[in-house]
């Protein structure tokens, strides 16, 4: 067989797998009942607005404050990791591993009761939103921008430091812009996890007009007793993830035309 | 333009100068006096530690002991503020290290404007002068991806100028441009020269270094082996080592037939 018919016999190969695959699962799963349960019209239109006023609404709230301050805390442990003073480095180190190695879920627990238990005060949901999620982004976050900042050439600095800069003003002015257009692609990919991880605060126990996406279906679910908000929601994340890449795109492209 | 120290003095003193990179010693006692205004060009094989000279010089290399002076000033004394020392040393790299974020005009303006603190008007206004003086008076809202090697470095040569330095250290400033692309910078050199800035250059440009050089210094293995005149040191040297350089630098065809055989 020469190389070019064994090519051509693999393709087959792949494409014939996958009809069959596609095959058995159209064959096998009950079509009737799918689409009782996911693709009930009327219930799908019961939804709305509200899943959109409401809880589409609150999810982008929730998850573009703990961006907000994860991205802030974050930049603070890339640049506490790279200090020259030892114990900048111990601490955002402690804090890098112990916020990526526990679920989010408990940080919202442990934030949501246990803050306000120790320090006897109430503390408002979006700002325990916003903690939760920021300080679990962070983590992850900080790791990203520390390769960031060390991807900018060392002779940036060098350039910069010889104009007469300080080292702080080095950093703002030149290395921190250029960092982050080399992080975009995985603080996007940050934001798009956040927005899921939204889904957590209902722990905290939400009040209807508190709702996100994910505790709207939910209760929706319950109330209709049919799946179909579960894809009214899931089709509400996409609305919101997939223009997200697509900025992404866009402005990668702009950066790197000034490259 | 500054009144940081009185402009009286030799423009660089380098003393006793020593510099180690772990077990590497690099520079190995560097005496070295630039007056103002002169032009000193740097020559010598790549590792003989002429860059880490120039480097030592604004302190982007701490030296391991011995004294740099600029301009009166001790750079070496750890007391010094070194950036504000910085300012009055313009610098030019190899590698040009314009800012890829910010337009040609962006470049030259946000050190004059965040270090030394100039308003929006008038930092541009000395941007647009010095782009002008470098030939690249249509370039300000460029990127610096969308000029070529030349004009990128003759940018960078601008930038380092709209800080009004007294003196200027050029590292290899050619060594990366295609062969075409070099006469351009070397042109703004010259020029540059010309108005009497003080110049300290390393350079493997021979025939710039007879031209517009002061003074020729040669070095290897980290000591200045050979100084004087340019024209004298260029075409007539004294030593062995700097006559082998040359004869390298010069005709690189011939001396590797020689190597070889």
């Amino acid at each position: 067989m020469t190389p070019r018919k064994r090519a051509r016999t693999m393709r087959g190969a792949q494409y014939g797998v996958l009809l069959l695959v596609a095959a058995v699962l159209a064959l096998t799963a009950d079509w009737g009942e799918i689409r009782r349960a996911f693709f009930d019209v009327e219930v799908a239109k019961a939804q709305f607005p509200e899943i959109i006023t409401t809880a589409l609404v609150n999810t982008v709230i929730y998850t573009g404050l703990g961006f907000a301050f994860g991205l802030a805390l974050g930049l603070l442990l890339a640049l506490m990791k790279l200090s020259s003073v030892p114990p900048n480095r111990w601490l955002a180190t402690v804090y890098i591993e112990f916020f990526r190695g526990v679920p989010a879920l408990l940080v919202f627990i442990a934030l949501g009761y246990g803050v306000p238990l120790a320090f006897q005060v109430r503390v408002d949901k979006l700002v325990t939103v916003m903690l939760a999620l920021g300080l679990v982004g962070a983590a992850y976050m900080a790791e990203t921008i520390r390769a960031g900042i060390q991807a900018v050439p060392k002779g940036q600095v060098e350039a910069a430091r010889s104009l007469g800069m300080s080292h702080g003003r080095a950093m703002i002015s030149i290395v921190i812009p250029q960092a982050f257009r080399i992080v975009l692609p995985p603080l996007a990919n940050e934001l798009i996890l956040l927005t899921k991880d939204s889904s957590l605060v209902y722990v905290l126990g939400l009040a209807l007009e508190e709702q996100e996406l994910s505790k709207f279906g939910k209760d929706a679910l319950n109330d209709y007793r049919s799946l179909t908000p579960i894809l009214v929601a899931g089709l509400c994340y996409l609305i919101i993830t997939i223009p997200l890449g697509h900025l992404v795109r866009r402005l990668e492209a702009k950066a790197a035309r000034a490259k | 333009m500054t009144t940081d120290a009185p402009p009286e003095g030799p423009a660089i003193e380098v003393a006793g100068l020593h510099k180690s990179f772990g077990d590497l010693e690099v520079l190995k006692g560097i005496d070295l006096t630039v007056r103002r205004g002169e032009v000193v060009c740097v020559i010598g094989p790549s590792g003989s530690g002429k860059s880490t000279l120039l480097r030592c010089v604004n302190l982007l290399e701490q030296p391991t002991a011995g004294k740099v002076t600029v301009s009166g000033t001790e750079v070496t004394d750890p007391d010094v503020d070194i950036d504000r020392m910085r300012r009055r040393i313009g610098m030019v790299f190899q590698a040009f290290n314009l800012f890829p974020h910010l337009t040609v005009l962006g470049n030259l303006t946000i050190s004059q404007r965040r270090v030394l603190g100039r308003g929006k008007a008038e930092a541009e206004r000395l941007a647009r002068a010095h782009l002008a003086g470098v030939g690249l008076g249509d370039k300000e809202s460029a990127y610096p991806a969308q000029l070529s090697g030349g004009q990128q470095q003759r940018a960078a040569i601008a930038r380092a100028l709209s800080m009004g330095p007294e003196l200027m250290l050029f590292d290899e400033p050619t060594s990366a441009l295609d062969p075409e692309l070099v006469g351009d910078v070397l042109a703004v050199m010259r020029k540059l020269a010309d108005e009497g800035m003080t110049m300290l250059v390393v350079t493997h440009e021979m025939s710039f270094a007879r031209e517009v050089a002061d003074r020729v210094i040669f070095m290897d293995d980290g000591q200045i082996v050979e100084e004087g005149p340019a024209e004298q040191v260029v075409t007539d040297p004294q030593h062995q080592r700097t006559r082998l350089f040359l004869a390298r630098v010069l005709d690189p065809a011939a001396a590797e037939v020689k190597e070889v055989g």
